[in-house]
């Protein structure tokens, strides 16, 4: 990893005062703390200096102060005692780009997870479990790739190292977590326990493949000078076929030495390995080691390879010799490969819990104190003392997102490792980091649709946090608006759908359509607003003496009984349809009850009288004497019963309309009298 | 079977994918498809390959999975997109504007051929703001058809700077989508359960013919017609529910068939094999429904393990057609359904099916290729 100079953020002073942060995919929150400097013991960082420094190249705020569009959000007026609120955003949207892929893909790992079968017992649960652990390591692999092809096609040189960088942090994500599923998820055992280390070393060593490809590829690879180097690679590895098989090509080419070759390859061969399969008992497997180790021992002493300096040294490597394993220092490149070769060459049968001794001292022989242990190295050292939670803690701290931390935390909870591990806030460190994640992922433009289901398996505080992060989605049309209403009313979040629904309307009504805002506040069976939007309706047809909307009114169905309003609504345009079919006995009695029935409201019963007389002056009578009567105690009512009459003596027209009424009634009382006389003369 | 579909994770909400269309009498498979983002600060339109299956390209690479040949910007959410011919696409974006782009397959780029901008809007057409999303276009070339949020219909020429028609105030609600019933006449769904037959030969401002749901009038999101049966239309909506109509009779549709448990937003039927219909939704489905059984004239399909069989009863039968989306003989009343996405947990935004593929879109970020939908 590559050091860079420390980097603050401008405005921040983290000289005064130890910074915070929270972050999300694509921008860092710095916030100035209470803590002043003096409080050094609390600083996640006690060891570095200062506090918002970067920790891997590309880490957490340092690289986001570099690459930064920096902006101070909220006020900071200096004063003492207020904290300032720092924005600080990434400008690398290609960066943000390829962490998409691994988001989603691992959304869908991380939804298999949480459906998985619990009851599988045993070993079925186990390779489960380890198949998810494979699954979100391809998915990092798969987005290293995308990555290094990135790095490869740009022309930036710029880019180009930033774009590594990131590869370089995914490539250590993926280590660890190898790691982590050896020793926690898969918790290997003696024996087994070496081989998957093997191949961890054999995955993530690969300074040295380029190497190995050329010298493989030369026309005659026992004659290029780095060809002694891949053959003690292999070695190391534990790769002895490949090493016997090159060592073949060599032999042949130096027949003199053919016996020397022989016997090398012989002891190459019949090195015990632990085998997957149980066949032999670890007694066994340690009886047969110490038998070939005795062998090898003897041809050391007796002189057979020391007329080939490569050879002998590769019989040193065999027999654990740790002088000769760091002598291949370069080959190996770092402590974790060295510590697997002795482990192999050693200690094959190494159980998980002695990991710890020879990690620490094969870290102490590695770095011959010329360097200081870095970050990764720290966190591979706590997975081999198996201090899980020290693994998380200092991902946690080195590593710019929360995706590692919470997906892997999640997966180590369902292996049920962390179960007695709870913070001292009440949830507990898988439900802490899944709600950060999640947090992080509603902070983002677009990614907070997969930050729902996170939410919901985090069964403390999930539902609070989603109630208050859904309320923040911008809803820019109502295709949004009607995804996000979806997520509220699946899990009866009644007060978010009402608040949705409710600003979807107003947003209808303020564009003038009328019927989007109805079809909102039926939606939200929101009875308040179905009426003010009814009695814009109204307020509509008094003005305009006739209905917009006629599509939408006359389709209430059931939602007419939503509020008393809108039932009016409904059944005042059915009077009009009524009448505009000329059924004049069936809308005057549909008039009446309006009326009667209190179903309209009392502002606009003299409409509903005026709407009477054309009624009244029908050449056929249309109105019996008895709702006649009830048509006039309604005037009356109106008239008498209204304290505000002030409305009508002012008024010169609803006068005259009052008059007109009366007399239309009077005539009609009169009319029928005679035709009900008539009819029941008859 | 899933091991035939090809995905890829493209960092961007998918709103719609499209096939493009076949020149007239191709025998091969369709080779590309466009995409629209949704949701994203920079949303795009982008064309695809779909690559060889399985096998190597001419410089060695492997093709398994679609392959990005150009995009461009384009300004708010992808509402909707349609091939107006082989290489022009009409966009629907969410502040009302309306696009064609061209794909220029000499070099691998698009451009923007031609724009009304905010073809819907609310209140006032040259305010800065007041543009009313573009919920729906349908080309029949040169002819566009577009709704909207506003509730407005409008009728373009892809050659003609201005509208050739425009009906204000056409629908009271949100018109969700727009299909061509024939030449002249459209069939709109909006948000109040209505399905609505307009007559662009008429200057009446008024639909010919208004179909609705019963009951709760639930939102309808999709429609599309039957391509040789013009008379059978079938719709999506907010419940998930699939409904079929017969447009020549009756006022409410012939069959309620349950379906998905969220909103359904796009169905289509097969282009040239309708007994064959797909649906995705909200819930992060994608069905096939298969009436072929039905007809006993044609081969049924060999059906492997997984696969459902389900007997629906319709709601209405009043029909005498023989057309397995019609039928009511109980005794034939058979319908396959699959479900081609199981565990899926976000939405399916948009299908298209053209010849033996299959394409659609997630919120995912996931564009999935299947080429070999009746295999």
């Amino acid at each position: 990893t590559d050091t860079v100079p420390p980097q603050v953020v401008p405005g921040a002073d983290p000289s005064a005062r130890q910074l915070c942060f929270a972050w999300g995919p694509a921008e860092v929150l710095v916030c100035e703390t209470l803590f002043s400097r003096a409080g050094r013991s609390r600083s996640p960082c006690p060891s570095r200096s200062p506090c918002p420094s970067l920790f891997w190249g590309e880490g957490r705020a340092g690289a986001a102060a570099r690459a930064l569009t920096g902006s101070v959000a909220g006020t900071g007026d200096g004063a003492p005692s207020s904290s300032r609120v720092f924005v600080v955003r990434r400008d690398q949207d290609i960066y943000i780009h390829t962490l998409r892929k691994l988001f989603n893909e691992s959304h869908g790992i991380f939804m298999g997870l949480q459906r998985s079968e619990e009851e599988l017992a045993g070993k079925s649960r186990k390779a489960q479990l380890v198949q998810v652990s494979k699954n979100y390591r391809s998915v990092i692999r798969a987005c290293m790739e995308d990555m290094h092809q990135a790095a490869v096609s740009t022309r930036d040189p710029a880019l180009q190292g930033q774009y590594s960088t990131q590869v370089s942090i995914l490539s250590a994500m993926e280590l660890i977590w190898n790691l982590c599923e050896i020793l926690f998820v898969e918790a290997a055992t003696a024996g087994p326990l070496l081989l998957r280390l093997l191949d961890w070393v054999r995955l993530h060593v690969c300074d040295v493949d380029s190497m190995v490809r050329e010298v493989l590829s030369s026309e005659s690879p026992s004659k290029h000078k780095l060809f002694w180097n891949v053959v003690d690679v292999f070695v190391l590895q534990g790769r002895m076929d490949e090493a016997r098989h090159l060592l073949s090509k060599e032999a042949s080419a130096n027949p003199a030495s053919m016996n020397m070759y022989k016997i090398l390859d012989d002891l190459m061969k019949k090195m015990p390995v632990p085998s997957l399969g149980n066949i032999q008992t670890l007694t066994e497997l340690e009886l047969k080691w110490q038998h070939w180790h005795e062998e090898c021992q003897r041809y050391l002493q007796d002189g057979t390879f020391a007329s080939n300096p490569h050879m002998e040294s590769i019989c040193k490597i065999l027999l654990g010799d740790e002088d000769a394993i760091l002598e291949k220092k370069e080959l190996m490149t770092t402590w974790y490969h060295f510590l697997v070769t002795r482990l192999l060459y050693s200690h094959p049968t190494v159980k998980p819990m002695e990991l710890r001794f020879y990690a620490q001292s094969s870290m102490d022989l590695f770095l011959g104190g010329e360097s200081s242990p870095e970050p990764l190295d720290m966190i591979l050292m706590a997975a081999f003392e198996f201090e899980m939670h020290q693994v998380i803690k200092e991902c946690s701290i080195v590593l710019s997102h929360w995706w590692f931390v919470a997906h892997l935390t999640d997966l180590l909870d369902h292996c049920k490792l962390l179960q007695s591990h709870n913070l001292y806030f009440g949830s507990n460190m898988r439900e802490f980091l899944l709600l950060e994640y999640a947090s992080g992922l509603f902070s983002h433009h677009s990614l907070w649709q997969l930050g729902v289901d996170y939410f919901d398996h985090c069964p403390e505080y999930g539902r609070v946090y989603l109630e208050l992060h859904i309320e923040r989605i911008p809803l820019s049309t109502e295709q949004k608006a009607l995804k996000v209403l979806r997520i509220c009313e699946q899990r009866q979040m009644h007060e978010q759908v009402r608040s949705i629904c409710k600003i979807m309307a107003m947003k209808a009504l303020r564009n003038n359509r009328l019927g989007s805002a109805l079809s909102w506040s039926i939606r939200a069976k929101d009875a308040a607003f179905a009426t003010l939007i009814s009695d814009r309706f109204l307020k509509d047809y008094c003005e305009k003496g006739c209905f917009s909307d006629l599509d939408l009114i006359d389709n209430l169905g059931p939602s007419m009984l939503l509020s008393d309003r809108l039932t009016f609504l409904g059944k005042y345009r059915e009077f009009h349809r009524l009448y505009g079919e000329k059924r004049f006995a069936e809308a005057a009695r549909l008039l009446l009850t309006l009326m009667t029935a209190h179903i309209a409201p009392c502002s606009f019963w003299m409409t509903l009288l005026t709407d009477a007389l054309p009624l009244l002056e029908q050449k056929e009578v249309i109105f019996s004497a008895e709702q006649t009567y009830e048509l006039m105690r309604c005037l009356e009512d109106l008239t008498a019963g209204n304290p505000d009459k002030q409305k009508f003596q002012d008024d010169d027209v609803e006068t005259t309309k009052v008059e007109m009424l009366r007399l239309a009634l009077a005539r009609n009382l009169a009319r029928v009298i005679v035709k009900e006389g008539t009819v029941e003369g008859s | 079977a899933m091991e035939d579909v090809s995905a890829k994770f493209v960092s961007q909400k998918i709103s719609r994918t499209r096939w493009r269309p076949l020149p007239p009498a191709a025998l091969q498979p369709p080779d590309l498809f466009a995409t629209g983002s949704w949701d994203n600060e920079d949303n795009r339109i982008s064309i695809w390959s779909v690559g060889d299956l399985g096998n190597t390209g001419l410089n060695g690479e492997y093709h398994g999975e679609p392959h990005l040949l150009c995009d461009i910007q384009h300004n708010g959410d992808v509402m909707d997109m349609q091939f107006l011919d082989q290489e022009r696409i009409v966009v629907a974006s969410s502040t009302g504007t309306v696009t064609i782009f061209r794909h220029h397959q000499n070099n691998q780029t698009l451009s923007a051929d031609h724009r009304w901008a905010k073809a819907h809007y609310h209140v006032d057409q040259d305010t800065s703001c007041g543009g009313a999303a573009c919920t729906g276009v349908v080309c029949n070339n040169p002819e566009i058809v577009t709704v909207g949020e506003d509730g407005r219909i409008n009728l373009f020429r892809a050659d003609q700077k201005d509208a050739v028609r425009t009906i204000d105030n056409a629908d009271s609600s949100t018109l969700h989508a727009v299909t061509f019933l024939r030449t002249t006449e459209i069939l709109t769904v909006n948000s109040i359960g209505q399905l609505k037959i307009w007559d662009l030969r008429q200057q009446r401002n008024e639909p010919s013919q208004i179909f609705s749901l019963a009951g709760d009038r639930v939102p309808l999101h999709c429609v599309d017609r039957h391509p040789n049966q013009q008379h059978i239309v079938a719709t999506g909506g907010q419940d998930g529910m699939l409904s079929i109509w017969d447009i020549r009779q009756g006022t409410m549709p012939v069959s309620l068939l349950n379906a998905h448990e969220a909103e359904m937003w796009e169905v289509h039927f097969h282009p040239s094999d309708p007994d064959h219909l797909f649906t995705c939704s909200e819930d992060g489905s994608l069905w096939h429904w298969d009436t072929s059984a039905n007809v006993s004239e044609k081969p049924s399909f060999l059906h492997q393990g997984g696969r459902s069989t389900a007997y629906l009863s319709h709601s209405t039968m009043n029909q005498s057609v023989v057309s397995a989306w019609l039928s009511n003989d109980p005794t034939k009343d058979r319908m396959e359904i699959t479900n081609l996405i199981p565990n899926q947990t976000l939405s399916v935004n948009s299908l298209d099916v053209l010849g033996p593929c299959l394409v659609y879109g997630t919120d995912a970020e996931a564009i999935y290729v299947n080429r070999q939908l009746f295999a």
